[in-house]
């Protein structure tokens, strides 16, 4: 990335302590090799990617063990192609929310409602229209696949990134306005700097999030139409279609080492590396480490490899492109306040095509007596989101704050309960059904768990931080005064992780609706069991295509999501924030 | 009031006057008829207590700030290449945390499009004026504060400017290294090895201002205004035992202290921007305000105290104890004038109760001088449920003022009213209530 390598300076430290020879290290071999089979083998999944689609017909995915690596290959490379799409999204649709009220007016709430909405839902649409744009090209369904990836990661990102700029320190900007930064230095020296840390962690949040996308992104059926490109997920669909419990075993392996790969090669190095860039004026005790970076700043061959590719980004911090020449216009306060009304009118009128639009596609098919039944359905959905994460807070509280309190465990235990809240508990979603069908269980109840069980990990994670960051003197305080039990924790513990708390529970809440579409109704081969709710109204409409009851579904589902944030979670946050913070 | 300048002035402040905040919401004036001429070659002081605009009137001379009304011109340079330049050093220091010492100091040279080799040069040469060699490539966090604002200082100076503005910029920094930091400066500048032709140093600290300034101009606050303007001849280095050292202090004091109309009705309401329920009232403590009264009834003052010795002797910033003196005077326990503050029989009293008379003597002047605690206790008092939405004061507070300064008054209100008794209030009801938990 862009300042990495802009500063030669940071760089330049190291050497310094190395002897001065010419001849590489064993570090030098071991980076070279590694970044010649990434170029080599991004080159081959991008030419695939290009084929039409009887090519892909002509080779369908099979159970072969031999292709899972490429199968591996191209899903990630899917997903950074969605990471890459989410970060030019995030650039252009933030910075514009930034800077202009206008702007603003509009994108915020958008971003804010795009957050909290299931967007597996959209799938159906998305497919349709990229098939439409590239007929009979396999690139049609990989831009679809894609974007439904793009659509699970941009709008936290954005979003951080928005906050980001708004919140940029005052000195900095007044020291970037007197120096008379143009627009294009501004941002590549304070404003691009200013957001990485937080843009960073929202980008790891964004990877596991799509994965779990990925699964019911490539293997898309939507009517009659079935496409499975080739990837991990239509293995993984395959292999639930045709019963072969050691494929999906395989498929979850290899899921759960392209996950530790890419985490111990991108994103540890860029968590190191975007440390520097936090915003505090003294050095906290422990910086993250990665051995990646410490490889890369290291190794002299790989930094000089690595030098012309990076010369590129260098010239972007170096070149300055021309301020805008904009004519000024000075308007009378009148005048600008009744551009501003105009413009509002102008949303609104927005507002209200676009429902009478959605309207007109919706009553042709729909009745009244169906919202009724989406009403209802989605009651049963939250009744069983807010129960389980109910039950999840009851098991994962105590067990969080007990491990919080272990610095030792904590540190191993919090980046295990990161991985699992990255991994996509959907693909172990069969051999739920297996036990069910087995057991002869109730599916109304015992399909529920699957919701929460990808999503309580981040229940788990925020509780072991904010335990981990109980001041010592507080601690101290209560040993003192002898408080134990029931009492440490009323008093203690639990008003000291409740912000954190809440944090990871609306989380874990947004992530259970959007798992409900794929948790409600679940297939194991022919076996297909089903709970009511509004996820397998959803799933059902998909199958069938249906668009407007899909449309209605995600409509709905929107609404609860929305209010639930509004009426419990956003509450809860203000109070946290207002009289539970620890500095 | 103008001292005459040798030659053209390098910058002319003429009739500068600032809003802020909108009509609608309560504007402040922060500046007004507000001149001021900077000469060649001479340090000038803007002193003032905080809110008295002085920092305005910085940020406006640097660009930052668009001022309501005035005009700011400067002159220009003797070989035609355009007007004087200015540079800034910021009392947060202001430093990228992502770029080392030396990026940061490039920093201004880069957006100036000098080249990469010509802007290491100057930019080393800079870091080794300001004694900041072997720190070049380290980043600001792993600084200490003095040498976080040797960097602020190099990046000011390396984009050679003809002024360099300064704002409080050791008011961050412990006393030990403050005193380091202004000495180097000086001697810099008294030793012509800095390119700049004339400083405005920002400051509330009287003590620094007469140190290191040629000309002081005294601001009074609400709105914010010169009041005086005071020569400094004494030879650098200056000392601040010098008995004439000490009489400018004292000069000085007494001219901040000064009332602009003296008239009797003026009393407690000029001390703070707005009237009645109206009045910005400053966040400051019950615990100062005692500890103010029992200092200045204590030996060695005996209830009247010269400002400037108090200051002294309580290790206060001229400008804080200025804000517990004036509430004091505010609710009349204390009078404060010509650089003295005298208790009154009130404060006498107070400093001899115990605990609960000291808190029924404080209710009653709060109930009595404040206006706004007066008004609360009122409505508190005729309503049926002894209950006041706080929605409602701080409706009716930012008619009159911006929302932050509603907020801060309310708050102020808040901490002395619990400390009096005088009413309660629930802050997760956001209610004022009559009851005390007793």
């Amino acid at each position: 990335m862009v300042f990495l390598f802009g500063d030669r300076d940071s760089l330049r430290r190291l050497p310094r302590l190395l002897p001065a020879q010419v001849a590489p290290s064993w570090a030098d071999l071991i980076a070279f090799v590694a970044l010649a089979a990434i170029a080599v083998s991004i080159l081959r999944g991008a030419h695939e990617m290009g084929a039409p689609l009887s090519a892909l017909q002509a080779r369908p995915v099979t159970l072969n063990p031999a292709r899972l690596p490429e199968y591996a290959l191209l899903t990630t490379l899917r997903m950074f192609a969605a990471l890459g799409a989410s970060l030019l999204f995030t650039f252009v649709v933030a910075t514009l929310a930034a800077k202009s009220r206008k702007a603003e007016l509009v994108i915020v709430p958008a971003l804010d409602i795009l957050q909290s909405v299931p967007v597996l839902g959209f799938l159906t649409f998305t497919v349709t229209f990229f098939m439409g744009l590239f007929p009979a090209r396999e690139l049609g369904v990989e831009l679809a696949a894609i974007f439904a990836i793009f659509t699970s990661q941009a709008w936290n990102m954005a979003f951080s990134f928005y906050q980001s700029l708004r919140t940029i320190p005052k000195d900095l900007d007044e020291v970037a306005r007197q120096f008379a930064f143009s627009p294009w230095r501004r941002f590549m020296r304070l404003e691009l700097p200013f957001a990485t840390p937080s843009l960073v962690w929202n980008m790891m949040m964004s990877m596991s999030g799509g994965w779990f996308f990925v699964v019911a992104s490539e293997a898309i059926t939507v009517g009659k139409t079935t496409i499975a490109l080739p990837g991990i997920g239509s293995w993984l669909s395959l292999a639930i279609e045709q019963k072969d419990m050691r494929a999906v075993a395989a498929g979850v392996a290899t899921m759960g080492v392209v996950i530790v790969l890419y985490d111990q090669l991108l994103f540890r190095p860029i968590i190191a590396w975007a440390d520097k860039f936090k915003f505090e004026q003294t050095a906290s005790g422990d910086r993250p480490r990665s051995w990646v970076y410490d490889l890369f700043r290291r190794t002299r061959v790989l930094r000089l490899t690595a030098a012309p590719l990076m010369w590129p980004a260098r010239l972007l911090t170096m070149i300055d492109w021309p301020r805008a020449r904009r004519p000024q216009i000075r308007l009378t306060p009148t005048a600008e306040r009744a551009v501003s009304y105009a413009w509002i009118g102008l949303v609104a009128l927005g507002a209200l095509a676009a429902m009478a639009f959605i309207w007109s596609f919706v009553s042709r098919t729909l009745t009244w007596h169906d919202v009724l039944i989406a009403f209802g359905l989605a009651v049963l959905t939250l009744v069983r989101v807010l129960v389980l994460i109910a039950i999840a807070s009851v098991i994962w509280v105590p067990i969080g704050v007990w491990i919080g309190l272990r610095p030792r465990w904590s540190a191993r235990l919090q980046a295990l309960a990161q991985f699992l809240a990255a991994f996509p508990a959907n693909v172990l979603f069969p051999f739920a059904v297996a036990l069910i069908v087995g057991w002869r269980l109730n599916p109304n109840v015992w399909l529920s768990p699957l919701m929460v069980l990808g999503t309580q990990w981040y229940i788990l994670f925020n509780v072991i931080a904010g335990a981990g960051a109980i001041p010592g003197d507080l601690k101290e305080a209560a040993g003192v005064f002898g408080l134990k039990g029931w009492q440490w924790w009323r008093r203690v513990s639990l008003p000291a992780i409740f912000p954190y708390y809440v944090t990871g529970a609306i989380t874990a809440s947004g992530g259970s609706w959007n798992a409900s579409i794929v948790a409600e109704a679940v297939s194991w081969g022919n076996q297909h069991i089903e709970a009511a709710g509004l996820g397998s109204y959803i799933a059902k409409a998909t199958v069938a295509g249906d668009y407007a009851r899909v449309a209605l579904g995600v409509g709905v589902m929107s609404v609860f999501v929305i209010l639930l944030n509004r009426v419990l979670w956003r509450p809860m946050y203000a109070f946290a924030e207002r009289r539970l913070r620890l500095d | 009031m103008s001292v005459a300048l040798q030659g053209q002035p390098l910058v002319e402040v003429k009739n500068l006057r600032h809003l802020y905040g909108k009509p609608s919401d309560g504007e402040l004036l922060v500046l007004d008829q507000v001149n001021l001429a900077l000469g060649e070659n001479e340090i000038v002081g803007l002193l003032g207590r905080s809110g008295s605009g002085k920092s305005t009137l910085l940020r406006s001379i640097a660009g930052l700030i668009t001022p309501t009304g005035g005009e700011i011109d400067f002159a220009k340079n003797p070989d035609g290449s355009g007007p004087v330049a200015v540079s800034m050093v910021f009392q947060s220091f202001a430093l990228f945390p992502w770029l080392t010492v030396q990026q940061n100091v490039e920093l201004g040279l880069e957006a100036k499009h000098v080249p990469a080799e010509t802007r290491r040069k100057r930019a080393l040469a800079a870091i080794d004026l300001i004694g900041l060699d072997g720190f070049e490539n380290a980043y600001p966090k792993e600084l200490s504060g003095g040498m976080r604002q040797r960097v602020g200082l190099a990046r000011a100076l390396v984009v050679d400017p003809d002024i360099l503005l300064m704002d409080e910029p050791f008011s961050a920094l412990d006393v030990l290294t403050a005193e380091t930091l202004r000495t180097d400066l000086l001697d810099l500048w008294c030793e012509g090895r800095m390119q700049i032709r004339s400083i405005l140093i920002v400051t509330h600290n009287i003590e620094e201002a007469v140190l290191m300034c040629d000309r002081i101009l005294v601001f009074s606050s609400n709105p914010g205004r010169i009041i005086s303007e005071v020569r400094v001849d004494l030879p650098q280095p200056r000392n601040r035992q010098d008995p004439r050292f000490r009489i400018l202090v004292d000069d000085i004091y007494t001219r901040m202290t000064q009332r602009t109309a003296g008239d009797e009705a003026r009393r407690s309401d000029g001390l703070f921007p707005g009237v009645g329920i109206g009045m910005l009232l400053p966040e400051i403590s019950t615990n100062a305000l005692a500890g103010l009264m029992e200092a200045v009834a204590a030996e060695p003052f005996g209830g009247k105290a010269d400002l400037p010795e108090l200051a002294a002797a309580l290790h206060y910033e001229a400008d804080e104890l200025f804000g517990v003196a004036e509430t004091l005077q505010l609710m009349r326990f204390a009078e404060v004038e010509g650089g003295d503050i005298r208790l009154s029989a009130a404060a006498r009293r107070y400093v001899e109760a115990d605990t609960d008379a000291r808190k029924q003597l404080f209710a009653q002047h709060l109930l009595a001088y404040v206006p706004l605690a007066a008004y609360i206790r009122r409505e508190l008092d005729n309503d049926a449920d002894h209950e006041l939405p706080a929605a409602r004061i701080r409706e009716e507070l930012e008619e009159m003022m911006s929302p932050g300064y509603a907020e801060q008054t309310i708050r102020a209100v808040v901490a002395w009213a619990r400390y009096a008794e005088a009413f309660a209030y629930d802050e997760g009801a956001g209610l004022f209530t009559l009851e005390n938990p007793s």
